[in-house]
C-alpha cells in the first residue's frame, strides 16, 4: 500500500497572471536531502530548507533578464547553475543535473555538452540534432548501469521521437512513440536492462514503453518504433485531460495530479497514487484550490503547486503482497532451483494463511493459480493438484479469475478438482460447462469410481440408488419411474454437479448441439431416473447440503430433448424414454391445469372479500340478540 | 330481537377542520373553539365537554385568536377585524376593523374593560369595551415586525408582546417601551409564537422549539428549556401559576411545573415534568381548566386530557376525551323516500339509497341491485357556510339555513330527471333558524329561532307563513337547539339550558314544558304512536316523558329507580339522535359517535353486576335460554364512526359511517412521524 503524509506549505506562489501559471518552472534537489531549489519563472532563484519551510536563500537577475530554464545544484562545484535569457552559444534547453558527475546541458535543437566543457570555451559551435521545428517536451538523465543515461522527448510533425544519449560507450538511438501523440507529462525509471518510460495522455491513459539499453556502442540514425502497453485507464469524465502529471514513484506506483478522483464529485482536484499492477487507487489527497498540472517528486516527497501555494507532502510506497508472491515464484524459476509441487502446496498454505485482507487474497489467489496453471502446461510432470484444491476452497477464486484452471483439471482427469470448481465457481461459461459434461459422460464408470470425490454428494446418490434398489425389488411393475440408476455412482455424483451449475439456455443449447447421441440418450436416462427418484419424495429423506432441485433436472430435460429433438425421434433405442416423458409431460400439464383452477378459486374469493372492505355502500344483514 | 337491514354508506365525505384558537372561560366553564372554517364552538367543561352551540363559518373568515371578556367572546383574525359573537343568536354581533393589517392575537386585560390586538403593521392596539361595541384609544409601539402574541400582566399595567426575535414590554401607564431579547437566536429568524405575563416572569415559546422564562425588569433570561426541534406554537398557564403547558408542531404538549429546588424550602424552579403526545399534527391552542388541559391543532381534535392520572377508579373525568365527530347530526333522512341529505360547509349532496332484491343469513353481503345515486349537489349562494338543513320525509322538499337567510327547495322527481325549484316568499320572521324540520306528513315546515318556533305550511303552490310559537314562560335568552315532531300534533324544543318546550300542533299553542335536567340535551325524540318523548341527556341519562299525560313513564321511572349501568354512563360521546322501529314500538334507537343501541322497553335494565355488551354472550346460548340472559340495551358497534343511524320506513337501518383513515389521509402530512425504533 502506498500512503500520502500530511501536507505542509511550503511557500506561497506568485501566480502569473490569469491565473493558468503557477509561477514554478522547477524544483531540483539541492545540497542534501533536505533542500529543494525552487526556481520561479519570473527572475529568482530560492533554496529552501523543506523540514524548516524557510528560505536558505534567493537569487534574482537583473531587471529585464528572465531565469529561462531550473536552476540545478551542482554538487561537484557546490555551486548553483541557472540560465538567463536561454544564451550561451546557442539556446538551451535545460541544464541536466547527473548523479556523481558534471552536469550536462542540453540545447533546444538536441546538441548535448558537458557543463565544464561549454564553461571552458562558451563561444564553442553547437550542432544541430533537430530540425528546426521541433521543440523539447522533457528530458531527463537516469543512471542505468552505473552509467548516466541522457532521454529527451521531442515533438515534431505530429510524431513524437525519443532521443536517448550514453557517453560510456557513446551511442545513441532514436524510438517512435507509439500512437504519435505527444504525452501530457513523463516520467522515467530505470529497470533490468533498460529504462521504463511512463507516459500520461490527456484521454487520460498511462502507457509504459520499456526502453531497452543495448550493451554495444554506435549511433543508430535508423528511427525504431517503441512499442507501448497500456497500464491505467483513468476515468477523465467529459472531454480531455488539460493539465496534469505523473511522476512513476516506484514500478507498480504512480503519482498523478490533475487527474479525476473516481468517486469524487467535478471540480476538486486530488493528488492520487495508482498501483499500476492492480489498477487499484492506493491514497488521494484533496488539493484545495487550482491545479496547474505540475507535479515533482524529490527525495520521498510530492511537490505540487496548488491555489497560492507550494505543498509539500511526503510519501511512502511499499511492495504490495501479490507483487511480493509473484515475484517469488518467478524468482524460484528463474534461478533454476525449481520448486517441487509439495514445496508449492506448504508456499500456498502459508500463503492462503497469512492473508486476512478479502480483496487482497482475491486478486493474489487468482495470481498465483494463474501462475501455477501456466507452469503446469510449461512443465508436463509438474501438477500441484492439493495446491490447486487449497486454492479452489479458500472460496477466492473464480472461473474468470484463472480461465485455464478448470481446463487444465479435465486435461489431466482431475475430476476432483473439476467437481470443486463446478461446485465454487459461479461464473462458468456455458461451453466449459459442457465439454465437463462430455468428458463426464464419456469417462467409463470404472475409471471414475476410483476417483475420491466430495462425500456429502456421494452420500447422496448413494442414498437415492439404495432406494432404489429397494424400492424395485418389491415392485416390478411397469411403472419406469422405478428404473435402475443407468450411470455409475461417481459419474452421477459429477453429473449432479452439471446440473447445478448456472447457465443461460439459449447459450447452453448451442453447446449442446455438440453431445453425441449415446451421450444424450444416457444422460436423458439419468435425468429420468433422477426425476422418478424426485416424483416419488425419496430424495427428501436423503439429506445432502448440496442437490439438484427438480426444476433444474426438468429444465436440463427441456433443453437436452429441444438440442437434439430429430435425433431422438430416428434413435430407435430412444423411443421408450421419449414415450415415457411424454408421460411425465401429460401428468404435468394435468396437475397444473387443476392448480390453475384452484388459484381462479382463491382469487375469487379473496376479490369477494376485498370488495367488502372497501366499498362505499353496501347492504348487509345484521342479527342482534 | 331480529335481524336488520343495514344500509352502509360511506360516501359522506366529511372533514372536519383544523382548530386554530381556543379560550377557557373560567367563571362561565365554558370553552370556545375556533377552527379554520372560521366556525366557533362552545364546549361546557361542567357537562363532559358537552358541545352546546356551534356559530357556523364563514368563508374567508379566519380567526387567530379568541378571548373572552365575562360572558361576551370576542374573536379576531387576518382579515384584521375584531368581531363579537352573538352567542345566544349564534352568529356575528358586529365587526371592527383595527387598521393595523392582520391581526396575530387578542387579550383583554383582567379587569375585562380593554382589549388589546396585535397587528401586522407592528403596533399593539388598545380598544375600550363599550356595551354593544369596542372604542379605539391608543396605539403603542409601532416600529416594523409583526406582533405574533400578547399577553397582559395581572396588575393590568403592563403587556408582553412577542415578535421576531424580540419581545416588547409596554408599559400602560407611562406609555413606555421597554425591549427584552433582542436577537433570540443567532442563525436564524425565530418567532415568538406565544408569551405569558405571570406575576414575576415573562414566558415565551418560539419558533427554535425553546421555552425561555425571562426576568421582567431586567430582561434576562432565566432558564431555557428546549423542548423540540420544531415550534413550540403556544403556552397555557394554571391559575395559579405553578403550571404550565407548550404545545409543540410534532403534537406533543409539554408540561412544567413550579417546583421546590430542596423539599421544603422557599426556592423553586420551573421543571419540564410530562410529555403528552395525543396528537399528530401541530397543536396550536392550548386552554387549562383546572383538572385538565384541553388541546387542539390541525389533526381536527380536541383533545381534554385530565391530569389527575393516578386516580384509582376509573370515571369519565379521569379518562382522556377526544372529540372528533360533530355532537349533532349533518345527515338528515327521507325515511319514506329513501333519501340522505348530507350537509357539508358549502354545499348539500341529495343521495338516494341502493336497493337490493336478495335475502341472506345474519352476517353476509346482500348483492346491491340499484346503486346509490347522487341526485342533487347544491351549492349554497353566499358567504355563510350552512347552519342547519332537512329534507321532508317525502323527499319533496328541501330547506337549509345560513346565518344570512333560510332557503327552501322543491324538488319533482320523475323516472330520471330531477328539478329543482326554489320556493319564494319566505316570511320574513324567518330569516335565519337553529334547526329546521319538516312535519311526518310533509305538510309542515318549522324553524326555530332564539325566541320563537315559526311554523310555514307547504302545498304545492308555494308556502304561506301560519303561526309563530312562543312558549308560555319565555326565559331569555332563549336559544333553540334541538327539536322533535311526533305524527304532526306535537313538537318539542330543547334549548341551551336544558329547557324543554312542547307545543300542541293542532291547536297551535304552547302544550307544556318538561322538568330541567342538570346536564344538556343531547337528543330527543317524540314516539309515533304513544306521544312520549324520549329525552338523552349529555351525562346519558334518559328519560321518557309522556306528552299527553304531562309525566314521565312508568319506564323513565323504573330507569332512574334502578339506575343506568355504569358502561352506558361511561360512554364519552353523547347520543346524536333518537329514532324509533315503525315495526315494534318498543324499540327506541339511539346512536353515538361509535355504537348505535336498539333499547327493547319490554325487557328488563341490566342491573349493576350482569354484563353490558351482551350480544356475542347471547349469541353463543341456545335460543330457549337467550330470553333469560338478555336485556334491554341490545348495542352494536359493527359500524364506527357513526355520523347518522337511521330506520327507513322498511324496518331497514340506514348507518353512515365515516372512516378515520379516511380523515387522517385527508389532513396535511404533519411534521414528525414516528417511526418504529427511533
Amino acid at each position: 500500500m502506498a500512503a500520502l503524509y500530511e501536507a505542509t506549505t511550503l511557500c506561497v506562489l506568485n501566480v502569473g497572471p490569469g491565473g493558468s501559471d503557477s509561477g514554478i518552472s522547477g524544483i531540483e534537489p539541492s545540497a542534501d536531502d533536505d533542500q529543494v531549489v525552487v526556481t520561479d519563472s519570473a527572475r529568482s532563484v530560492t533554496v529552501y530548507k523543506v523540514s524548516d519551510k524557510k528560505a536558505l536563500g534567493s537569487w534574482t537577475v537583473k531587471q529585464g533578464q528572465t531565469v529561462t530554464c531550473p536552476a540545478i545544484y551542482n554538487p561537484q562545484t557546490s555551486e548553483y547553475v541557472v540560465v538567463t535569457d536561454s544564451k550561451v552559444s546557442a539556446d538551451v534547453w535545460r541544464v541536466l543535473s547527473v548523479p556523481d558527475s558534471e552536469p550536462l546541458v542540453l540545447f533546444q535543437r538536441g546538441a548535448v555538452r558537458r557543463l565544464d566543457t561549454l564553461l571552458a570555451d562558451p563561444q564553442q559551435p553547437v550542432e544541430n540534432v533537430l530540425p528546426e521545428e521541433a521543440v523539447i517536451r522533457w528530458s531527463a538523465v537516469l543512471n542505468v548501469e552505473q552509467q548516466p543515461c541522457l532521454m529527451f522527448l521531442s515533438e515534431q510533425k505530429g510524431e513524437t521521437l525519443l532521443l536517448m544519449q550514453r557517453r560510456h560507450p557513446d551511442s545513441a538511438a532514436r524510438y517512435r512513440l507509439e500512437g504519435g501523440e505527444a504525452p501530457l507529462s513523463c516520467s522515467a525509471l530505470p529497470c533490468d536492462g533498460g529504462v521504463r518510460l511512463f507516459c500520461l495522455y490527456s484521454s487520460g491513459s498511462v502507457y509504459e514503453s520499456v526502453v531497452p539499453i543495448r550493451g554495444a556502442g554506435g549511433v543508430v540514425e535508423e528511427v525504431q518504433p517503441l512499442p507501448r502497453t497500456l497500464l491505467l485507464n483513468l476515468p477523465v469524465g467529459e472531454g480531455k485531460l488539460e493539465s496534469a502529471s505523473a511522476v512513476s514513484l516506484d514500478d507498480a506506483h504512480v503519482a498523478l495530479v490533475g487527474v479525476p478522483h473516481p468517486s469524487a464529485g467535478p471540480g476538486k482536484d486530488f493528488l492520487c497514487i495508482w498501483n499500476t499492477n492492480f489498477q487499484t487507487l492506493q491514497a488521494a489527497k484533496e488539493m484545495a484550490g487550482r491545479i496547474y498540472g505540475q507535479l515533482w517528486c524529490s527525495c520521498g516527497k510530492l511537490y505540487v503547486p496548488h491555489g497560492k501555494s507550494l505543498s509539500v507532502i511526503p510519501f511512502k510506497c511499499q511492495k504490495s503482497s501479490l507483487a511480493a508472491a509473484m515475484g517469488k515464484l518467478r524468482q524460484a524459476g528463474s534461478n533454476g532451483t525449481i520448486a517441487s509441487a509439495e514445496e508449492v502446496q506448504k508456499k500456498v498454505s502459508a500463503f492462503l494463511s497469512n492473508l486476512k485482507n478479502l480483496h487482497v487474497i482475491q486478486v493474489a489467489a487468482g495470481g498465483l493459480a494463474s501462475v501455477l496453471v501456466s507452469r503446469c502446461q510449461e512443465q508436463p510432470g509438474f501438477y500441484p493438484h492439493s495446491a490447486l484444491v487449497q486454492l479452489v476452497h479458500s472460496q477466492c477464486l473464480s472461473y474468470s479469475v484463472c480461465p485455464h484452471l478448470l481446463t487444465l483439471a479435465l486435461e489431466k482427469k482431475d475430476y476432483a478438482l473439476c467437481q470443486f470448481c463446478l461446485q465454487v465457481f459461479p461464473d462458468i461459461p456455458e461451453a466449459v460447462a459442457c465439454s465437463c459434461l462430455k468428458a463426464f459422460l464419456s469417462e467409463s464408470d470404472g475409471t471414475l469410481d476410483t476417483v475420491s470425490l466430495e462425500r456429502d454428494s456421494v452420500a447422496f446418490v448413494e442414498g437415492l440408488i439404495a432406494n432404489s434398489t429397494q424400492e424395485g425389488g418389491e415392485t416390478q411393475s411397469s411403472m419406469p419411474l422405478d428404473m435402475k440408476c443407468p450411470v455409475g455412482l461417481h459419474k452421477a455424483v459429477l453429473l449432479n454437479e452439471i446440473l447445478q451449475v448456472a447457465y443461460s439456455d439459449c447459450f447452453l443449447l448451442l453447446h449442446l448441439k455438440t453431445l453425441s447421441a449415446p451421450q444424450v440418450i444416457l444422460f436423458l436416462q439419468y435425468l429420468q431416473f433422477l426425476y422418478g427418484k424426485y416424483s416419488q419424495d425419496l430424495h427428501t429423506q436423503v439429506s445432502a447440503l448440496r442437490s439438484p432441485a427438480m426444476t433444474q433436472i426438468l429444465d436440463w430435460i427441456c433443453l437436452l430433448v429441444d438440442a437434439h429433438f430429430t435425433v431422438l425421434v430416428m434413435a430407435p433405442e430412444a423411443r421408450e424414454l421419449l414415450s415415457h416423458l411424454h408421460k411425465v409431460v401429460r401428468l404435468q400439464v394435468k396437475v397444473f391445469s387443476e392448480l390453475g383452477k384452484i388459484e381462479g378459486c382463491l382469487q375469487a374469493l379473496q376479490k369477494a372479500k376485498q370488495s367488502g372492505d372497501v366499498c362505499q355502500y353496501s347492504i348487509e344483514v345484521i342479527e342482534l340478540f | 330481537m331480529g335481524e336488520f337491514t343495514v344500509h352502509r354508506v360511506r360516501f359522506f365525505h366529511y372533514m372536519p377542520s383544523g382548530i386554530c384558537a381556543m379560550a377557557f372561560n373560567r367563571r362561565t366553564e365554558r370553552l370556545a373553539v375556533a377552527r379554520t372554517d372560521g366556525s366557533v364552538e362552545l364546549y361546557s367543561r361542567t357537562d363532559h365537554f358537552f358541545q352546546e352551540k356551534v356559530v357556523p363559518g364563514r368563508q374567508q373568515r379566519s380567526i387567530q385568536a379568541l378571548c373572552w371578556v365575562g360572558k361576551r367572546l370576542f374573536g379576531a383574525g387576518l382579515s384584521g377585524e375584531i368581531a363579537e359573537f352573538d352567542l345566544d343568536n349564534l352568529r356575528l354581533k358586529f365587526s371592527q376593523d383595527a387598521y393595523g393589517g392582520p391581526i396575530w392575537s387578542i387579550v383583554c386585560n383582567p379587569q375585562g374593560t380593554h382589549l388589546a390586538a396585535g397587528c401586522e403593521d407592528g403596533t399593539v392596539k388598545l380598544f375600550e369595551i363599550l356595551e354593544d361595541q369596542i372604542r379605539f384609544e391608543r396605539n403603542m409601539g409601532g416600529q416594523k415586525g409583526r406582533i405574533i402574541s400578547l399577553a397582559w400582566h395581572s396588575s393590568g399595567t403592563k403587556i408582553a408582546a412577542g415578535m421576531i426575535d424580540m419581545i416588547k414590554v409596554f408599559d400602560l401607564d407611562s406609555g413606555e417601551l421597554r425591549s427584552r431579547g433582542s436577537r433570540m437566536q443567532q442563525s436564524q429568524e425565530c418567532v415568538v409564537w406565544s408569551v405569558l405575563f405571570l406575576s414575576d416572569i415573562i414566558v415565551s415559546g418560539d419558533s427554535a422549539g425553546k421555552v425561555k422564562m425571562w426576568d421582567v425588569n431586567t430582561g434576562t433570561l432565566i432558564k431555557n428549556h428546549q423542548v423540540t426541534e420544531w415550534d413550540v406554537l403556544t403556552l397555557s398557564v394554571s391559575q395559579d401559576e405553578t403550571s404550565l403547558f407548550a404545545g409543540t408542531s410534532e403534537g406533543t404538549v409539554v408540561q412544567f411545573q413550579l417546583l421546590d429546588v430542596v423539599l421544603g424550602q422557599e426556592e423553586k424552579e420551573w421543571v419540564r415534568t410530562r410529555t403528552f403526545k395525543n396528537h399528530t399534527h401541530d397543536v396550536i391552542a392550548l386552554a387549562e381548566a383546572d383538572t385538565v388541559i384541553i388541546s387542539g391543532g390541525m389533526d381536527t381534535q380536541l383533545v381534554v386530557r385530565p391530569l389527575l392520572d393516578k386516580l384509582d377508579f376509573k370515571s369519565r373525568d379521569s379518562s382522556l376525551l377526544k372529540i372528533l365527530f360533530p355532537q349533532r347530526s349533518l345527515v338528515s333522512c327521507a325515511k319514506k323516500a329513501g333519501l340522505l341529505l348530507f350537509q357539508y360547509p358549502t354545499h348539500l349532496e341529495l343521495w338516494r339509497l341502493g336497493d337490493t332484491e336478495g335475502h341472506g343469513p345474519p352476517g353476509c353481503i346482500l348483492p346491491v341491485s340499484r346503486n346509490p345515486e347522487k341526485l342533487l349537489h347544491l351549492k349554497i349562494k353566499g358567504e355563510d357556510h350552512v347552519c342547519c338543513s332537512a329534507v321532508a320525509p317525502c323527499g319533496e322538499w328541501i330547506a337549509y339555513s345560513t346565518t344570512s337567510g333560510i332557503r327552501l327547495y322543491r324538488l319533482q322527481r320523475d323516472n330520471k330527471n330531477v328539478s329543482i325549484t326554489k320556493v319564494p316568499k319566505l316570511p320574513k320572521v324567518l330569516r335565519h333558524a337553529h334547526q329546521l324540520c319538516f312535519s311526518p306528513d310533509s305538510s309542515h315546515l318549522y324553524g326555530t329561532t332564539s325566541s320563537a318556533v315559526h311554523v310555514v305550511a307547504l302545498t304545492s303552490a308555494g308556502c304561506k307563513f301560519e303561526h309563530s310559537l312562543k312558549p308560555n314562560s319565555c326565559v331569555e335568552p332563549f336559544g333553540n337547539e334541538s327539536q322533535e315532531i311526533s305524527d304532526g300534533k306535537f313538537l318539542a324544543s330543547a334549548n341551551s339550558n336544558s329547557e324543554i318546550h312542547i307545543y300542541n300542533m293542532h291547536k297551535l299553542k304552547a302544550h307544556c314544558t318538561v322538568p330541567v335536567y342538570r346536564s344538556g340535551v343531547s337528543a330527543m325524540g317524540i314516539h309515533p304512536e304513544t306521544n312520549n318523548l324520549v329525552i338523552v341527556h349529555a351525562d346519558h341519562q334518559i328519560f321518557e316523558f309522556s306528552i299527553e299525560q304531562m309525566q314521565y313513564t312508568d319506564w323513565s321511572r323504573r330507569v332512574q329507580k334502578e339506575g343506568l349501568h355504569h358502561v352506558w354512563l361511561e360512554r364519552d360521546t353523547p347520543v346524536i339522535n333518537v329514532t324509533f322501529n315503525p315495526q315494534n314500538p318498543n324499540h327506541v334507537i339511539l346512536h353515538d359517535s361509535y355504537m348505535f343501541c336498539i333499547i327493547d322497553q319490554s325487557l328488563p335494565l341490566p342491573d349493576r353486576k350482569s354484563q353490558f355488551h351482551n350480544q356475542l354472550t347471547l349469541k353463543s346460548l341456545p335460543e330457549a335460554e337467550r330470553l333469560k340472559h338478555s336485556h334491554a340495551f341490545k348495542e352494536c358497534k359493527l359500524y364506527q364512526p357513526l355520523l347518522c343511524v337511521d330506520m327507513l320506513e322498511n324496518q331497514s337501518l340506514v348507518v353512515v359511517e365515516r372512516p378515520l383513515l379516511d380523515i387522517t389521509t385527508n389532513l396535511p402530512a404533519p411534521v414528525r412521524q414516528k417511526k418504529f425504533a427511533t
